[in-house]
């Protein structure tokens, strides 16, 4: 049996931070270096590649060297099917409890209809 | 595609509502209730069969994104313990091909005046289940669905 929940969790925590969202966007649109990426962030460069390392060990980006240039590229497939299902269950999940809270707290309001079950 | 493969995923969701668990537990039970959170997005073309809150009761749900297949959702009960627990198997259907039979439990414990909620879902996924149209929406559609599930 194989466990891919593991790449999964990887994944979100890769995502969880917003300099990384940043760059996975920008990746998202095509192949760049470690100093384009950097370009938009307010940090370090060593900082950017801090990051960076993230990213490939989630194995949602991976970058190669060429002379004296990394070119980063975003990992369409790090992500199997069975993962972008679980995700797409979860994100489904999370879509329909924000939906219970809100639908919660406007009937929270309205005379309590008590039901005896 | 002829390559039949199982992979298991198991993930877990915790929220805390201000409301009792009497209410939130009732928002799963009372089929009107329901409807008004338990749904597909809102741009998906949708249908609400039956709800049968018993052990042993059927919900079927199916629903599509613009211009692609249908998702159908067919649940079973199999324990609810009042205001406490619901445990019901389901499994969701693309088109004519079995995605996913999944396990989920909800568990309701009371958090001062409001209710902890925990939602585990332990499921086994089919034949490497190929999201064309995810993959059309390329990248930034799965990031945006990374991103949603962070939330």
């Amino acid at each position: 049996m194989l466990n891919y929940q593991a790449p999964l969790d990887r994944a979100f925590q890769a995502l969880a931070d917003p300099a990384r969202r940043v760059m996975v966007e920008r990746l998202a649109r095509g192949p760049a270096s470690v100093s384009e990426l950097a370009e938009p962030l307010d940090m370090t460069l060593s900082a950017v590649v801090q990051h960076l390392a993230v990213l490939e060990a989630s194995g949602l980006v991976r970058s190669q060297k060429v002379g004296r240039v990394r070119t980063c590229r975003i990992e369409p497939q790090a992500l199997h099917g069975a993962e972008r299902w679980i995700a797409a269950r979860r994100a489904s999940w999370q879509r329909n409890l924000d939906r219970l809270g809100e639908f919660l707290a406007e009937t929270e309001d309205q005379p309590k209809r008590r039901r005896k079950t | 595609m002829s390559k039949h493969t199982a992979v298991h995923g198991t993930f877990a969701l915790e929220r805390t509502f201000p409301s009792a668990p009497e209410r939130v537990f009732q928002a799963f039970a009372d089929p009107k209730a329901k409807a008004r959170w338990f749904a597909a997005p809102a741009d998906w073309e949708q249908s609400r069969g039956k709800m049968e809150f018993k052990v042993g009761g059927k919900e079927h749900m199916s629903g599509a994104p613009p211009g692609q297949q249908q998702h159908v959702f067919d649940a079973t009960y199999l324990d609810i313990v009042l205001n406490q627990r619901i445990v019901y198997v389901y499994e969701m259907h693309i088109g004519a091909a079995k995605i996913s039979v999944s396990l989920a439990t909800i568990e309701f414990t009371p958090a001062g005046k409001g209710t902890r909620l925990v939602m585990t879902e332990q499921g086994v996924f089919l034949d490497g289940y190929d999201d064309a149209g995810s993959r059309e929406r390329g990248t930034k559609g799965l990031l945006d669905q990374l991103e949603a599930a962070l939330r």
